[in-house]
């Protein structure tokens, strides 16, 4: 073995042995690394139940109640397939709107309701001017976030 | 094993510092009218996002910014791994200008992130998978430059620093497929997915403009710096004394 070939081998060698450290690891904390848990997922049983962890899902419809004289909101999370309701103390960002993907940080109480400390707009990978979007809506195209208006 | 004839001749370092004062030229060039078309289309042409507003347009800086990070780590990984094999001078030397170009379009990626999360996600920072990765990055360009000034044989530093850059590079996969694999607060891939790409075409072109103004800025800052680490490295050559004999000569 010529020592550039041995040095060929050792970088592979590097290479190979990082790539499996990094896939064990990564399939080792598949859980942590979960940003956020998915409506479906709670009403399973699999998010924890006595510390805080974050939900992700879309904002219901027609669902966001606001208290007139607090900061007091509610609304419903879903994922199209199961809701989850959740309660919030505090201002909400800009693109927090009913058809809107959020993530919600906070504790699942007893009666099933989420009660959440921190909520974050999560805006899609989708960019198009608003003349664009209304066409798309005007034609029926299914874009992401159709409702735009309401209760902000 | 062996590499092609020409590409030593490229890598001798004398060539390569008479060829690559006109590409660093022409790439600046480059990068200046890319620079300008992709800012006006950017910021005055391009329309207002449907739901962001005009805060989608920090993209034109984050979205390059974020591409070279990875892009720059790559080629810096690279040329360490050839430096490491071949005992090739300029790899060693590419890769290391490379570390601080890279570090800064890190830097640059996760401010203008930070800025663009807090009035989108309501939030500066959040310890997703996409935002840690990336954060690492910028960790493994530090502890890259810090591994470089550690050693005073420059030969050896680059031998040092090319085995981090390699261990380093099983991140670049994860950043990249960080928003696919796990649910994250950061939006998924608008436009190296296979399938259309979602952004309106007024919107993509001044983008594109903006890639390849980082693009060639980056080559013509790298040249820069690689031309100027030829001229310490060979600094005992006669080449190097007789070219600056001569420019002291003409002063």
């Amino acid at each position: 073995m010529t020592p550039r070939k041995k040095r060929i081998a050792i970088v592979c060698s590097i290479l190979a042995g990082m790539a499996i450290a990094a896939a064990l690891i990564l399939t080792a904390f598949e859980k942590n690394l979960l940003y956020f848990y998915s409506p479906t997922q709670i009403v399973n049983g699999e998010a924890p139940t006595t510390r805080s962890f974050r939900i992700g899902g879309l904002v219901m419809n027609d669902s966001v109640k606001r208290n007139k004289d607090t900061l007091d909101v509610s609304f419903v999370l879903t994922d199209t397939i199961n809701q989850i309701e959740v309660v919030y103390n505090g201002i909400l960002p800009d693109l927090f709107r009913e058809g809107q993907g959020i993530v919600a940080n906070g504790k699942l109480q007893e009666n099933k309701i989420f009660k959440a400390d921190e909520v974050l707009a999560k805006h899609d990978e989708n960019y198009m001017p608003p003349e664009v979007a209304q066409a798309l809506e005007e034609a029926g195209a299914d874009i992401p976030h159709q409702q735009y208006s309401t209760a902000q | 094993m062996y590499l092609p004839k020409w590409l030593h001749q490229f890598g001798a370092p004398k060539y390569f510092y008479d060829l690559s004062l006109c590409i660093s030229r022409w790439a600046g060039i480059i990068c200046i009218i890319c620079f300008i078309c992709g800012l006006y289309g950017g910021l005055v042409l391009a329309p207002a996002d449907y739901q962001q507003g005009d805060s989608f347009r920090i993209m034109y800086i984050h979205v390059p910014s974020a591409w070279m990070s990875l892009f720059v780590y790559m080629v810096m990984a690279i040329a360490g791994g050839i430096g490491l094999i071949w005992r090739i001078k300029l790899a060693e030397i590419v890769a290391r200008s490379s570390a601080p170009i890279g570090a800064s379009f890190t830097f640059l990626a996760l401010v203008t992130g930070s800025i663009w999360g807090k009035p989108m996600w309501g939030t500066w920072w959040v310890w997703d998978a996409r935002l840690t990765s990336e954060l690492i990055l910028l960790f493994l360009y530090l502890g890259y430059i810090a591994l470089q000034s550690a050693f005073e044989d420059r030969r050896v530093a680059a031998r040092a620093g090319a085995i981090l850059a390699l261990v380093g590079i099983v991140n670049i996969p994860i950043i990249h497929y960080s928003v696919e694999w796990w649910s994250t607060l950061h939006q998924g891939p608008t436009i190296t997915k296979l399938d259309k790409p979602s952004i309106h075409l007024s919107m993509l072109i001044p983008l594109l403009f903006m890639v390849f103004a980082f693009k060639t800025f980056y080559i013509s800052t790298l040249l820069i710096r690689v031309r100027s680490e030829i001229l310490e490295y060979e600094c005992n050559t006669s080449w190097v004394k007789q070219l600056l004999g001569i420019n002291n000569g003409i002063k």
